[in-house]
């Protein structure tokens, strides 16, 4: 008789009806829908919806259906056209819906509504499968180690001017590193360095700074360790994940994906998204604004700013401005923009949040009656050959927009004039998404288009359903019964991985459906090792039932090893490989758990079950 | 039914100086041709563009090739894909902006003015750094297997004269998968490299379970020659280890025949790779460790015993 725990049957009877639920969502797929909600959430009423429905069918635009789900308002389409259509519609200024409403464009999963509330998803589908999008990024993490640098900079300047302390100038310095990393502070020969770095332990505590020997004069050195920069870097990396995303987000897209790659590199992909240019444009766009006083000095004939000042130029008319040094805010210590129209034109209003209001309260305070300056910061990136070497060079635009009188004391909220309506409304959305803390430039792209999406996964589909099938014959006409045991733990195995993949949430990707195919073929192979060994017994004039135990104990260790050698190139492509070829490596690596589970503990089930019984087999159909 | 059911006895460990002349020389053969023809490095690794287009009629390639050389591209790779109608080309980016916002447009027109039915499917532009960054990584990654596995082998096998046999039939099937790539010119992109090490993964499968054969068969009998051991061995296993095969390349083939054209490379390695892994494993693996003097000695009966074997 042979012998096979209770609970080694219970377990995998538990795992295959768990796998069984988490795997169902991605036997209904999905609609097109656009959900559209109020921009204060408030419920909609039914008579909104209608009144949306009916704006839909005067443009012709055809739906499945239309409801209210919570807050929302849901539409469904048949297929992507009639959702990009209906997108447009509402999206119209013409028809009266962009002031009350939000919209987004989106993915709605056909499953019965029992599933969806269990949270339970099906595998969102890649890019390649999709169509769409992909920008990667490559993050200018040097570029956020200057800014910072700047930031000390004025820090530094503020706390001296603060102690009454004298100095020269402050210059940037590279110190044992391929880009500048620390700032020394001249000061006049036989200054009392001991104080200025007593000064400088208060406003910038986090920095070891240290009397530096120059010719004619004396000078402080603050130099940022190794980890303060590779923290900096890093958390320009996921300030600018963040930043993208909200502004990801703002564009409506369905299921988008910003995630990092590498150590200064950020992928985004936007799948039904086929007009780059619009996109690049929204989401690689560093603008900021500044809030300086306005250096009430001549401005020098030379055009050389002096000490403390910085020379701009007017937008629109060009002509010189000098401010201070100093900033008293910027664009990234904002919580809130909008923009609006008021007497003098569109405006932005802003809310900063209290450390910047407390000093915007402060400069203002003692400021009242002259005027304060904005500037306007737009950042692009180029690559540029330089000698043969390809580089990418950030060029800064830096436009003083208004300046204008500081009327009365302000603190934390106030606005600012000086722009067009559409600029005034795009750079209340920049600032809102937030400020890129690090310049960014495009290093790959790639779109699809939707045909190629859908012929990937027909293809990727058939692939995986005629391999199947082949499979499936050619194992009952090999081994017979034992045949139809190992098809449906390969059927079980097939459920257990698109289980697991599903409740991880990794995007599927033709690589992917290929791992599943790959899984599939190896799958079998465990199965065909213990049928092999089975039969091997059986010509050594086993018994059956011994034969069925002696197969799966001796296989054991040969599908162990196998599985072992293909886990660890699972793992490797893992851990160096990205994108898709990831997706590849954990369905391989997943896969392989699965059929070890499936061919060791569900194949034994089926098979004690079936022949294990206290009546002894005499023969087994083995083939 | 079944393929192997009378008892083999085939003399394989006899017959090795052939096998070892045939792999000597197919392996000179992919040496050759790394150095002459090297690979053929998809975009993925050599940055540039790439875009694929369907058009209302089957592809005239020279014209498609000549209007692409017209805009000032220089050698171009114009080829199809699945059907006549799909074509792909390669390029190597000639501005200091390509982008897909301007390329999009303007090779929309030079391929309309070719096959005025033309559309473009998928255009994709990668920079020269990030193709230089995935060779690097592909590298590492397939020196990290090979590394990682000859480490596993080296602790699984209790001789080093096994881990021999073990780690020189794993280095010989992705050469082989490589040199056939690159004899025949077949675009090397990213799937690639992942098949090229699931073929490692994958390759050592059978020449374990041969070797756990030649264990247990020493543990048996001792006094036989080593010989005859192993040729025992590898024939008991031998339905096993083509049977294995026989299922994976079942998928393997479907998904080459209709999986297609961006799975086309992956699919090709795979079963090339799985085909170099039967033969090292019935005919090199086992012979190696042979010639390095393997005896029963070398491989000491481990002390368990296996219950099974207790049974009446």
């Amino acid at each position: 008789m042979l012998e096979f725990a209770r609970w080694k049957y219970i377990l995998v009877s538990v795992v295959l009806l768990v796998a069984l639920l988490f795997a169902l969502p991605n036997v209904f797929g999905d609609d097109t829908a656009l959900q559209i909600a109020r921009k204060d959430r408030a419920v909609p009423a039914a008579s909104e919806l209608e009144q949306v429905e009916q704006v839909l069918k005067a443009h012709g635009v055809t739906y499945k259906r239309a409801y209210l789900d919570g807050a929302n308002m849901m539409i469904r389409f048949a297929d992507d056209a009639e959702q990009r259509k209906a997108r447009d519609v509402v999206r119209d200024e013409k028809n009266g819906l962009t002031q009350q409403y939000v919209n987004a464009m989106m993915y709605a999963s056909r499953a019965p509504s029992f599933l969806q509330a269990l949270h339970l998803r099906a595998m969102p589908l890649g890019l390649d499968l999709r169509g769409g999008l992909y920008l990667l990024y490559q993050v200018d993490v040097d570029g956020a180690v200057d800014k910072l640098l700047q930031s000390y900079d004025q820090d530094i300047r503020r706390g001296l001017r603060a102690d009454n302390i004298t100095f020269n100038d402050i210059s940037s310095l590279t110190v044992e590193s391929n880009i500048p990393n620390g700032l020394r502070v001249q000061l006049p020969a036989g200054a009392d360095t001991g104080a200025v770095r007593a000064t400088l332990r208060r406003v910038i505590p986090d920095i070891a700074c240290r009397d530096a020997n120059v010719s004619g004069g004396a000078a402080v050195d603050c130099v940022l360790t190794p980890t303060q920069v590779t923290e900096r870097r890093n958390f320009a990396i996921t300030q600018n994940i963040t930043t993208l995303r909200n502004r990801v987000n703002e564009l409506g897209v369905s299921e988008p994906i910003v995630q990092r790659q590498g150590l200064d590199r950020i992928a985004v992909q936007l799948p039904g998204v086929q007009n780059s240019a619009e996109v690049k444009d929204k989401l690689g766009k560093v603008a900021t604004l500044e809030f300086r006083l306005v250096d009430p000095r001549p401005i020098p004939a030379s055009g050389r700013a002096p000490v403390g000042a910085k020379i701009y130029k007017r937008r629109l008319t060009g002509e010189p401005v000098m401010l201070k040094r100093e900033v008293i805010a910027t664009g990234d210590q904002l919580i809130n923009a909008t923009s609006s129209v008021g007497q003098q034109g569109p405006e932005v209003q802003i809310t900063l949040n209290s450390a910047a209001g407390d000093e915007m309260l402060r400069t203002t305070r003692a400021n009242v009656g002259k005027p304060m300056g904005t500037v306007f910061i737009e950042q692009r990136t180029e690559i540029v050959e330089i000698n043969g070497e390809k580089t990418t060079r950030t060029i800064k635009d830096e436009q003083v927009i208004n300046t204008a009188t500081i009327q009365g004391v302000f603190g934390s909220r106030f606005q600012t004039t000086g722009l067009s309506s559409v600029e005034a409304q795009e750079l209340a959305q920049l600032l809102r998404g937030g400020a890129l803390s690090a310049p960014i430039s495009i290093a790959n792209e790639y779109v699809i288009g939707p045909t190629l999406g859908k012929e990937n996964i027909r293809m990727g589909v058939t692939a995986l359903v005629v391999g199947m099938i082949a499979l499936f014959i050619f194992m009952i006409i090999y081994y017979q019964v034992f045949g139809i045991v190992a098809d449906l733990v390969l059927l079980a195995n097939v459920v257990l991985l698109t289980a697991l993949l599903s409740m991880i949430g990794t995007a599927l990707s033709l690589p992917g459906i290929a791992g599943i195919i790959l899984t599939v073929g190896m799958a079998v192979d465990a199965n065909v090792l213990i049928y092999e060994r089975i039969r091997e017994e059986l010509r050594n004039g086993v018994s059956p039932q011994a034969a069925i135990r002696a197969g799966f104990d001796k296989a054991f260790s040969a599908i162990l090893d196998s599985n072992i050698t293909t886990l660890i190139a699972g793992v490797v492509l893992w851990v160096f490989g990205t994108g898709a070829i990831r997706g590849f490596a954990v369905v391989l690596s997943l896969g392989i758990l699965t059929s070890m589970f499936t061919a060791l503990l569900g194949s034994r089930a089926l098979l004690t079950l079936m022949y294990g019984g206290k009546r002894k087999p005499t023969r087994l159909a083995i083939g | 039914m079944e393929f192997f059911h009378k008892k083999t006895n085939f003399p394989f460990m006899a017959t090795r100086r052939v096998w070892y002349t045939l792999s000597t020389v197919l392996m000179v053969v992919c040496f050759v041709s790394f150095a002459m023809r090297g690979l053929n490095f998809a975009i993925d690794f050599t940055g540039g563009i790439g875009i694929e287009a369907s058009l209302g009629k089957p592809a005239d390639i020279e014209q498609i090739r000549s209007a692409v050389i017209g805009a000032g591209y220089h050698e171009p790779l114009v080829t199809t894909l699945t059907t006549t109608r799909d074509v792909q080309i390669r390029l190597q980016a000639t501005g200091e902006n390509e982008k897909t916002e301007v390329l999009r447009p303007k090779f929309e027109t030079l391929l309309k003015s070719v096959d005025p039915g033309a559309q473009i499917t998928k255009l994709e532009v990668v920079g020269p750094q990030v193709g230089d960054e995935l060779r690097n990584a592909a590298m590492v990654s397939l020196a990290m297997t090979l590394a990682l596995i000859g480490l596993y082998i080296f602790f699984r096998f209790h001789t080093w004269r096994l881990s021999m046999g073990a780690i020189l039939a794993v280095m010989h099937d992705p050469i082989l998968v490589l040199g056939v790539f690159s004899i025949t010119k077949t675009p090397f992109d990213l799937p690639v490299v992942a098949a090229v090490l699931a073929v490692i993964g994958y390759s050592l499968n059978d020449t374990v379970i041969v070797f756990d054969r030649i264990r247990e068969n020493f543990e048996k009998n001792r006094r036989l020659p080593p010989e005859q051991t192993l040729d025992n061995a590898i024939n008991q296993t031998l339905s096993r280890t083509i049977m294995t095969k026989v299922v994976t390349s079942i998928v393997v083939v479907t998904l080459l025949l209709l999986g297609g054209p961006a799975l086309r490379g992956f699919s090709e390695a795979l079963l090339i790779g799985i085909i170099a892994g039967t033969y090292s494993s019935i005919w090199i693996s086992s012979a190696i460790a042979l010639s390095c003097g393997l005896k029963a000695e070398h491989v000491f009966p481990p002390v368990h015993k296996d219950p099974i074997d207790e049974l009446p």
